[in-house]
């Protein structure tokens, strides 16, 4: 959208980015319940291994069954990212080849191994194998598919911060260097560790709202309250994990993607001491005007906050975008150049990199040498080169303002939801009856059910309520997903590659033509999942003693 | 004895669980439908290899290299 000037097809870009997204969120869709309902099948079916109560046998198939229907129908939906990459995104593609490939393969040949091998002893191996290679089984099919979240996000972590290479100017790729700097990047291991734990607040949520349906029907009431307990306990430790551990990749944000964070927070001009932006008027369908605003109109801030987010020092610096604009000393004294500085050596590695190619076809190796030097001394910053205009490099802050404040708002929203749960469908001595009080008092819980530890027989908008919190989680799974991705813009890889370089010179229509039928069929699967999902848990589970 | 081995034991795992599926059925069949549509209509009709289709093998760097030099 902001590159119209430029000579590619400025359509095929922001199709290519469209489609690229639309597919990523649909793919996000069954991901995250994959990762959370295996741990909630797992607890079920350890639970069955300790007490061989049949119950608990019944209620873990129950879940298991729900997972077999999300993974059969999130499977390969990523695939068809990577035929995006070699379509769309042709020149990226080929620039990161062996870096991407390597993480990518892993986890293809994980995915099919491990979790194609446990999820077959899982579904078919109830009475062909023993308890305790089932229950290993079912818990390796969760840790298969996380171990493959691992890879992926690996991948992703690299692009945001490329770490473990080198440009090979010969073969025009990144090639891996240090194997060991890509997988164990930290950047990689915040954000795969603030994915997943995420990932498991949905497979709590689902579940909640899938055993508050059974209680607003009265029926299931044994599975759902038990079902309520373990998805409350795990609910609580994941939201609350989230919180860490999103503080954990904003110190990585801030650290590596400095104007990402500006744009969350909406930052114009940083400094010290900076409070976190705890509301302020950010309109949602333009970019504010952050060169003469000294900050956001309406801003309300919690001291401190920002600093302490980003640095764990109430004192520390946060660049805002206009210091990111136009270079900043830090705190330890070092210099961060200002774009129009980075332009000109980007340009410099840019002409480098044509010099070197020219010299090597004509066999002069002096002059190969001597522009390699330069490229090498210029590469951190080869993608600023196609900057044509600092603003360019400023992400569309509406976008990332409201889709952190929207992840963030929910994820306050859940850790309440899940402390609340857990407090009564435990029934803690005191807490509860102060709790279920509380609720009482501000109308939340009928006066008749203050004394009582009974989760059922409440009025059927509390369980709508929780219901109604399963589109929530997944608004806030994407918006974190917003957030990462549209911060970095125009980077598909930090600071080396724009998007208007990365995307193939193809025409823009195609790609819109490809957007459309992807939205369609993208629906139609999507509504399908739904059907038979709701389906299913319109059946109920099957149990083996009738008394359930 | 015979019967009793890993090899028949695996394959009576898959054997009979393929045989006794019920929704897994209709699992499968959306799977396949899918697996069509993804491999046999998008990637053939829709997704080529940009670079295969306009550079020789061999010359894939080079063309990359003039993708990226001419802007």
């Amino acid at each position: 959208m902001n590159n119209l000037f430029l000579n590619i097809d400025a359509g095929s870009i922001d199709w290519a980015r469209a489609q690229f997204a639309l597919t990523a969120i649909y793919h996000w869709l069954f991901v995250p319940l994959t990762l959370g309902l295996a741990v909630i099948m797992g607890i079920c079916e350890t639970c069955w291994y300790r007490t061989r109560n049949t119950f608990w046998r019944d209620t873990a198939q129950f879940w298991q069954k729900l997972f077999g229907i999300n993974f059969a129908m999130g499977v390969a939906t990523g695939i068809i990212l990577e035929f995006e990459f070699g379509t769309n995104w042709s020149n990226y593609s080929w620039f990161v080849g062996d870096i991407f490939g390597a993480p990518l393969a892993v986890e293809g040949i994980l995915a099919f191994f491990m979790e194609s091998t446990f999820v077959a002893v899982m579904f078919f191996g109830w009475k062909k194998v023993s308890p305790g290679f089932h229950l290993a089984s079912t818990w390796l099919t969760g840790l298969g598919a996380t171990i493959s979240a691992w890879w992926i996000l690996v991948a992703n972590a690299w692009m945001q911060y490329p770490v473990g290479c080198e440009f090979n100017p010969d073969t025009m790729r990144n090639e891996m260097v240090s194997f060991l700097d890509v997988a164990l990047s930290p950047f990689a291991i915040d954000k795969f560790c603030h994915t997943v734990i995420s990932a498991w607040i949905i497979g709590a949520i689902f579940v909640v709202a899938v055993s508050c349906w059974y209680l607003m029907k009265n029926r299931e009431v044994k599975l759902a309250k038990a079902s309520i307990r373990i998805a409350a306990i795990v609910g609580l430790i994941a939201s609350l994990g989230a919180a860490m551990t999103g503080h954990k990749s904003g110190q990585s944000v801030a650290e590596v993607q400095p104007m990402k964070l500006a744009a969350m927070e909406a930052l114009y001009n940083g400094g010290t001491d900076v409070g976190l932006t705890a509301s302020a008027w950010v309109n949602p369908f333009c970019q504010p005007d952050y060169e003469k605003q000294h900050a956001a109109p309406f801003r309300m801030e919690m001291p401190y906050g920002l600093s302490i987010m980003a640095t764990n020092d109430p004192h520390g610096y946060v660049p805002g975008i206009n210091d990111i604009l136009n270079g900043y000393t830090k705190p330890d004294g070092t210099r961060e150049p200002s774009v129009d500085e980075k332009i000109a050596r980007g340009k410099i590695a840019i002409e480098a990199l044509a010099a070197y190619r020219a010299a090597k076809k004509t066999g002069d190796k002096a002059a190969a040498d001597q522009c390699m030097q330069e490229l090498k001394e210029n590469m951190q910053y080869f993608g600023y080169g196609y900057v044509k205009n600092k603003k360019d490099v400023v992400p569309y802050i509406p976008v990332n303002f409201w889709a952190f404040r929207i992840m963030v708002g929910l994820g306050c929203i859940f850790i309440l939801f899940f402390a609340v749960m857990s407090i009564m469908a435990f029934e803690i001595p005191y807490l509860s009856v102060i709790t279920r009080r509380l609720l009482a008092a501000f109308g939340i819980l009928p006066e008749t059910k203050a004394d009582t530890h009974d989760i059922a027989g409440l009025p059927a908008w509390h369980y709508w309520a929780a219901i109604a919190l399963v589109p929530l989680a997944y608004i806030a799974s994407e918006s974190g997903w917003l957030v990462a991705e549209f911060g970095r813009q125009p980077w598909t890889i930090q600071d080396m590659l724009p998007t208007w370089v990365a995307v193939s010179d193809i025409n823009g229509m195609s790609v819109a033509l490809t957007f459309v039928l992807f939205l369609v069929l993208f629906t139609l699967m999507l509504a399908v999942e739904i059907s038979i999902l709701l389906k299913q848990i319109k059946k109920g589970p099957e149990y083996t003693d009738i008394e359930h | 004895m015979q019967k009793k081995g890993l090899l028949y034991r695996i394959f009576d795992l898959y054997y009979d669980g393929f045989r006794h599926m019920r929704l897994g059925k209709t699992l499968w069949a959306v799977i396949l439908i899918k697996l069509f549509i993804i491999f046999a209509i998008l990637k053939v009709f829709f997704f080529p290899n940009f670079i295969k289709q306009h550079a020789e093998k061999g010359e894939e760097a080079e063309f990359v290299a003039t993708q990226i030099l001419k802007q």
